[in-house]
Order: C-alpha cells, then structure tokens, then sequence
C-alpha cells in the first residue's frame, strides 16, 4: 500500500522534471544550419585541396618552381612548370595545375615546400559532372582571388 | 407560408452552424498542424517547416493539396465498403459536438439539455470508426492498431465519464451553458483539481496521442489502424484526431476553466469567444507538448495505469463530491 502511493509521487515528480527538460528546449536558440543561405565558418585545420598562398607584401605567390611538390607527390597530381625571363631573377611559373580526382589529400606537398608558398584551401563544396571540372588550375585561382 | 416564416430563422442557425462547425474543423487542422510541427522542431531544437512561405506558414496548405491529388489505393484484399466507409465514419461525427459547445454566452449552436451525452456519444464513435479500418484493412498491423485503440479507448472512457460526473452532480445539469455559468465566482479546476487531473490523462488516452498513442505507435506497427490509407482517407483521419482533439479541449474548458469568462471585453456575449479559444489553445499546446516529451507507454503499463490508478481515483473523487454536495 505504501509503495502504490510513492509510486505516484515519484511517477508524477519524474513526469514534472520531463516537462522542465522539453519546455527549456522550447526556448533554445534552434541549432540547425539551413545549409545552402546559411553556412558555417570553416575550422582553420580543415585540409581542402592545397592552394597557393598570396602573400600581401609582394601581392603575388612565393612559388619559385623548383618542383619539389611536384616530386614529392604519391599519386603525381600535380604539374608545375616554369620559364626563364629576361630581367627576372630564377624562373617564372607559368603552370600550376592539380588534378584532384587523383589527390589523397595527404599534405606531403605543403611540406616540402621550401618557400611555404603552399596551404589548404578551405573548397569543401565540391561537385561536378565532369572529371575535367576537378582539374584546378591553382595559378589562375591565386591571381583571380582578391 | 405562415410555417415557412416560422421555420426560416431556425434554418438560417442551422446553415450558419454548419458553415461554422466546417470553418473550425479544417482551421483547427490547419493551425494546429502547423503548431505541432513548428513546436516540435522547437523542442528538438532545429526549425520546423521553414521553405513554403514566411516560416512555412501555408506548409499546411500545400500538404493539403498533395493529399488531395494522391491516389485512393484500395489493397486487392481488403473489404472493400468497410475500407472506404472508415474514415467518413472518423469524420463526419466530429461536427455534432461543435453545434452543443458554447463558444461565448451567445455564440453556441444548439443549447441542449444533454449536450455533454452529445458529446460523449459522438466523439466514441470515433473508436468504430478505428475498429472499422483496421478490420477492414485486412493488415495485422491495422488491426494489432485497431484492437489496442479499442481497448485503450473503452478503458480511458470510464475515468473521463466519472471525472465530469463529480462535476455534473455539482452543478446538476448536463447543458454544458449551465455547466460554464456555474463557475463565475471560481473554476471548477480549483475545486475538483483532481477530477481535472483525472480528465487530461483521459483526454491524452481518449484522442489516441502520446504517450498513449499505440494505436498507431510506429516503431511497432508501422502506423496502425492507418497503415493502408493514403491521400484524402488518410487526411479525414488526421482531420478527424485534431477535430476529436478541440472537442475533449473545448469541454475541459466548459467543465474546468470556466467556458469563456475572463476579463470583460466589450460586446462581451460574443468576445467571449477570445477567452474560450485561448483556453483551448492552452490546453492544446500541453497536448503538443507532452507529446514531445513523453515516451510511449507498454499496453500493460496503459492498462494498469488506467484501472488500478485512475478509475479507482475517481471513483473516491465522485464519492467525496456527493458525500459534500448531499451534505451541503
């Protein structure tokens, strides 16, 4: 008899305490991120397809085609070349191409870099109908970005 | 002619009753699907409809018109007039109820001496209704539904009906305007706080929603009784349940909220109606909120729950009240 009563009043206080937890809930700021008006700001680690950095002193890259990225590639994605200019001190990039249906993301070429002149872009919206759409030209990327 | 002069205002009250009782039917579906969506995303803390219109304000609309153009799928096996005789029979009884409620002093259909027999009579037939679908589905789980909403249903009827006769032998009518002007000084909820306790649980049981909602529980039986039906029969059930909801609502607030006194506003007669709604709305949202808070109950636990702990409660509540009211 005694257990039929507190069964109540802990049912009814667990109930109450049920109540508390929704009705909080109810005014919470929602957490949802309507996806494609509303996005989130990227993580600085995030590892996207790599870029060339452009740096603000000189406002160009720092790449001075040595190719060690270009060597130091396990799935050989990327393709750099260069060329000697009259008055020009070293070479002179002309290509800098990746071809990311076959990159592993694996950063080897951010890390052989001897100038630093490369880093992870922060692209996470990717998709295309082509393969040829995931060929990126990084160069023309760098000097068309602002 | 002199017959017709005299029947022609009785006419009109029926044309415009009938008119009435359909407006609030499918608003009632209307906002309160909307609410129900909106608030449970809320609780789950993402938006809830937000694409069709200004935070999906006419998502209700649309669906409605979906539902509309969808196909009437009649499984090759099922009994085929009782299949389709279902959801009409859902339907159609939740208009009696609207035309004995009273909305405002003046605002009520027909004041009958039995209006709450009316009511409780009509909103039952909700249950043949049920038992007829899933019967008629010829689906085990349409009638796993079927059975356990019948069961559910004749159970939680027997506390309700005790609970608002401590309220009845109080005020000694059935007419639910007398019921509602009986409680100018205090509302019957401070009086009979138990017998209102007694009457949401009921209210939750008797509308088929969480936590009692196993006639329809989907993780168990895909969705109940409503399994096989699609499009427009589907949606007369859905209109049906919020319909069956503003009914046992609109009653709570005739037999424990004071119907529709509040603060007087001017034309009070038919403003009333403010105050009447707003209460049922109130209670409306509680219904939504415990929904989505609330697990679903194991059918022995919903039976227990209703024989060793409800109908006893009330049985002493109704000896208490007549025990006072004979001694007062």
């Amino acid at each position: 008899m005694k257990s039929y009563f507190s069964v109540i009043f802990t049912g009814a206080w667990s109930l109450i305490t049920g109540l508390k937890v929704t009705i909080k809930a109810l005014f919470t700021p929602i957490v949802t991120v309507q996806y494609p008006r509303e996005k989130l700001v990227i993580t600085p680690n995030y590892r996207g397809h790599i870029d060339l950095i452009k740096f603000e002193d000189t406002g160009s890259h720092k790449c001075i085609t040595c190719g060690s990225c270009q060597r130091e590639c396990p799935s050989d994605c990327i393709v750099v070349e260069g060329e000697k200019r009259e008055g020009v001190k070293g070479k002179v990039l002309t290509v800098f191409t990746l071809d990311f249906t076959k990159c592993s993301l694996c950063g080897a070429c951010v890390e052989a870099c001897p100038t630093n002149a490369l880093d992870y872009s922060d692209e996470y919206e990717l998709a295309g109908a082509t393969r040829e759409e995931f060929h990126y030209d990084i160069l023309k990327r760098v000097e068309e970005r602002e | 002619m002199e017959t017709l002069y005299s029947i022609f205002p009785e006419l009109i009250r029926i044309i415009v009753c009938a008119i009435g009782g359909a407006v609030i039917v499918f608003g009632n579906a209307l906002v309160m699907g909307y609410a129900e969506r909106k608030l449970a995303g809320h609780i789950m803390l993402r938006p809830g409809p937000m694409e069709v219109g200004f935070h999906g304000i006419i998502q209700l609309v649309v669906d409605g018109l979906k539902l509309m153009g969808k196909q009437l799928v009649v499984p090759a096996q099922a009994d085929k007039p009782l299949f389709m005789l279902a959801p009409i029979l859902a339907f159609a009884p939740v208009f009696v109820p609207l035309l004995v409620i009273p909305f405002s002093d003046k605002l009520q259909g027909f004041d009958l001496d039995i209006g709450l027999l009316v009511i409780l009579a009509f909103a039952s037939i909700n249950v043949l209704a049920i038992l007829i679908g899933g019967w008629g589905s010829n689906n085990k789980y349409s009638l796993f539904g079927a059975f356990r909403s019948v069961a559910q249903n004749v159970a939680y009827e027997i506390p309700m009906l005790i609970s608002l006769l401590a309220i009845v032998f109080m005020t000694n009518t059935f007419s639910l305007r007398e019921v509602a002007a009986a409680q100018s000084p205090v509302w019957f909820v401070v009086v009979q706080p138990l017998a209102f306790l007694i009457y949401i649980v009921a209210m939750v049981a008797e509308t088929n929603r969480a936590p009692f909602d196993l006639p329809e529980a989907e993780s168990e039986l895909t969705a109940g009784f409503h399994t096989e039906y699609s499009g427009m029969s589907f949606s007369l059930f859905v209109l049906g349940e919020y319909a069956n909801m503003f009914i046992v609502c609109s009653v709570a607030t005739v037999f424990f909220l004071g119907g529709s006194s509040g603060i007087d506003l001017p034309y009070a007669e038919y403003t009333g109606v403010v105050w009447f709604l707003a209460k049922v709305y109130a209670l409306m949202f509680f219904l939504i909120w415990i929904r989505w808070t609330y697990p679903r109950t194991r059918f022995d636990q919903l039976m227990n729950f209703c024989w060793k702990y409800l109908i006893p409660f009330s049985l002493v509540n109704l000896l208490i009240t007549v025990v006072v009211v004979k001694l007062i």
